[in-house]
């Protein structure tokens, strides 16, 4: 049975405002996240994920602001991440409507925080997101990295993604630092060894620049679904041409 | 969402809608999602509130156990008993679905309110790439027509979020069917005023905002 694959656009913002330039000439503010997503909504993504990547203490207060601006307008699932360091932030942030809440740097300082989390609010609430870089001295060849990619922490990936599942992470979101922002193509060595060694479901982030990468990681690195931004951002393609093409080399996609 | 089509989702703004809150999660996409096409609501832990409601919406998120608890501890349910017997119309919605059911699989076996005979079972697929939890799109096949699926094609796609699946006692309570890992599930059940899904229709996109104008459009007959 072939599961449907889900074409997931992410949203960086600082201080409440997108980050990645996105080049959309019909919306009356281009920086503004709430807006951006509700024009992806109504695209057809299958999900929106939005990052808080500086999330400063002050800006969490922005942050929220923009969560509840943003899920008012959008009727599929939100993700938030950036800056969650503990179950109040979570709780904080499912209140205002968000489906999942995504963790990267708090679960690596604090595995036990998946399972406080899962237990408390479900596993399917909880994404784990991994930053990796190659390493050759870990056992599968990628190591997890924190702080944007700058601080490498000993641990390798997969083993790392296998202990989130066993934790109670309901999704992986793995992101190579190799690959992110290059538009050269995901990581799919990496993707594929992280979703061939969990039973949860993988969102392969980082590195999207054509429509043949998303099909790669879906085929080849087994993904159940893409996180893609500069990609629909700068309008190269739209939501729905990226899924008409998925689904013209066999991938089952919502259209 | 455009313009034209909140306005033919519009229904008119009269009585209650009271969204269940027994602690269960994330019921503003719940409430945001009814307001969005004109039906006023209220997320309530309130029994008085529950029971005067024109209608009554129970969601959920999480696990059964701790659901069954928290419903207990708050007093809730007598309330959705007597609402799920009442004949005004109930909707379930995700966990509120499973739990109507008698017995859940899930937390060690889970004894449920029983409003609809049948149990929850846990997703068991062989093929180790098969995914749990079931998270995402998948399409419903209308088994049964119902004015839930009122101008809805069979087949739609719906948002699935979930581990564990219902399994009406009886083939009567199936009104639509989803396939994944290996199983048919009973992706909507019900049964005279008591409609539920597997899946949220306040996170599927167009299609589950008009299955929610459908429900607040119904009279509790089928």
């Amino acid at each position: 049975m072939v599961d449907y694959v889900k074409v997931i656009p992410c949203l960086d913002t600082k201080d409440g405002r997108l980050v990645k330039g996105v080049n959309f000439v019909n919306l009356r503010d281009i920086a503004d996240p709430a807006e951006v997503a509700e024009k992806y909504c109504s695209d057809g993504a299958d999900e929106l994920v939005l990052l808080d990547i500086t999330a400063t203490v002050e800006g969490r207060t922005t942050l929220l602001d923009v969560v509840r601006r943003t899920v008012e307008r959008i009727n599929v699932p939100l993700t938030v991440g950036g800056g969650i360091r503990n179950l109040d932030n979570m709780r904080d942030l499912f209140d205002l409507g968000v489906a999942k809440c995504s963790i990267n740097t708090a679960a690596v300082k604090n595995p036990q925080i998946i399972k406080d989390a899962a237990a408390e609010f479900g596993s399917e609430r909880i994404a784990v997101a991994i930053d990796t870089r190659k390493n050759s001295q870990m056992p599968s060849g990628f190591e997890v990295v924190v702080e944007g990619g700058r601080t490498p922490v000993g641990k390798d990936a997969v083993a790392w993604a296998k202990q989130c599942e066993d934790l109670g992470a309901g999704s992986i979101l793995p992101t190579s630092m190799d690959a992110d922002g290059t538009q050269a193509g995901y990581d799919i060595p990496m993707i594929r060894a992280i979703a061939s060694a969990v039973s949860i479901p993988v969102i392969a982030s980082g590195g999207a620049g054509t429509l043949d990468h998303l099909v790669q990681a879906v085929v080849e690195g087994k993904a159940s679904a893409v996180l893609v931004a500069s990609l629909f951002h700068y309008g190269k393609y739209t939501i729905r041409e990226a899924k008409e093409y998925m689904a013209s080399k066999g991938i089952k996609v919502k259209l | 969402m455009s313009e034209s089509f909140t306005e033919t989702l519009h229904i008119n703004r009269h009585r209650l809608i009271a969204i269940i809150d027994y602690k269960a999660g994330n019921l503003t996409s719940v409430r945001l999602a009814f307001e969005h096409i004109g039906a006023e609501c209220a997320i309530t832990s309130d029994p008085t509130v529950i029971a005067s409601a024109d209608r009554v919406v129970f969601p959920g998120v999480g696990a059964a156990g701790e659901a069954m608890r928290n419903l207990q501890r708050l007093g809730l349910v007598d309330v959705i008993r007597q609402a799920a017997q009442s004949g005004r119309p109930f909707l379930g919605i995700c966990l509120g679905t499973q739990i109507i059911l008698d017995h859940s699989q899930e937390d060690g076996g889970t004894k449920c309110l029983g409003l609809l005979p049948g149990e929850v079972r846990r997703f068991a697929p062989a093929d180790p790439e098969c995914k749990i939890p079931h998270m995402g799109w998948n399409a419903v096949r209308i088994v049964k027509p119902h004015p839930l699926f009122e101008g809805i094609e069979d087949g739609s796609e719906f948002y699935f979020v979930h581990s564990y699946y219902p399994a009406p006692s009886d083939e009567k309570y199936i009104l639509g069917e989803t396939d994944y890992a290996d199983v048919r599930f009973a992706s909507v059940i019900g049964h005279a005023n008591i409609v539920a899904t597997q899946f949220h229709p306040e996170r599927s996109g167009r299609i589950g905002l008009r299955m929610l104008a459908n429900f607040v459009r119904w009279d509790g007959k089928c």
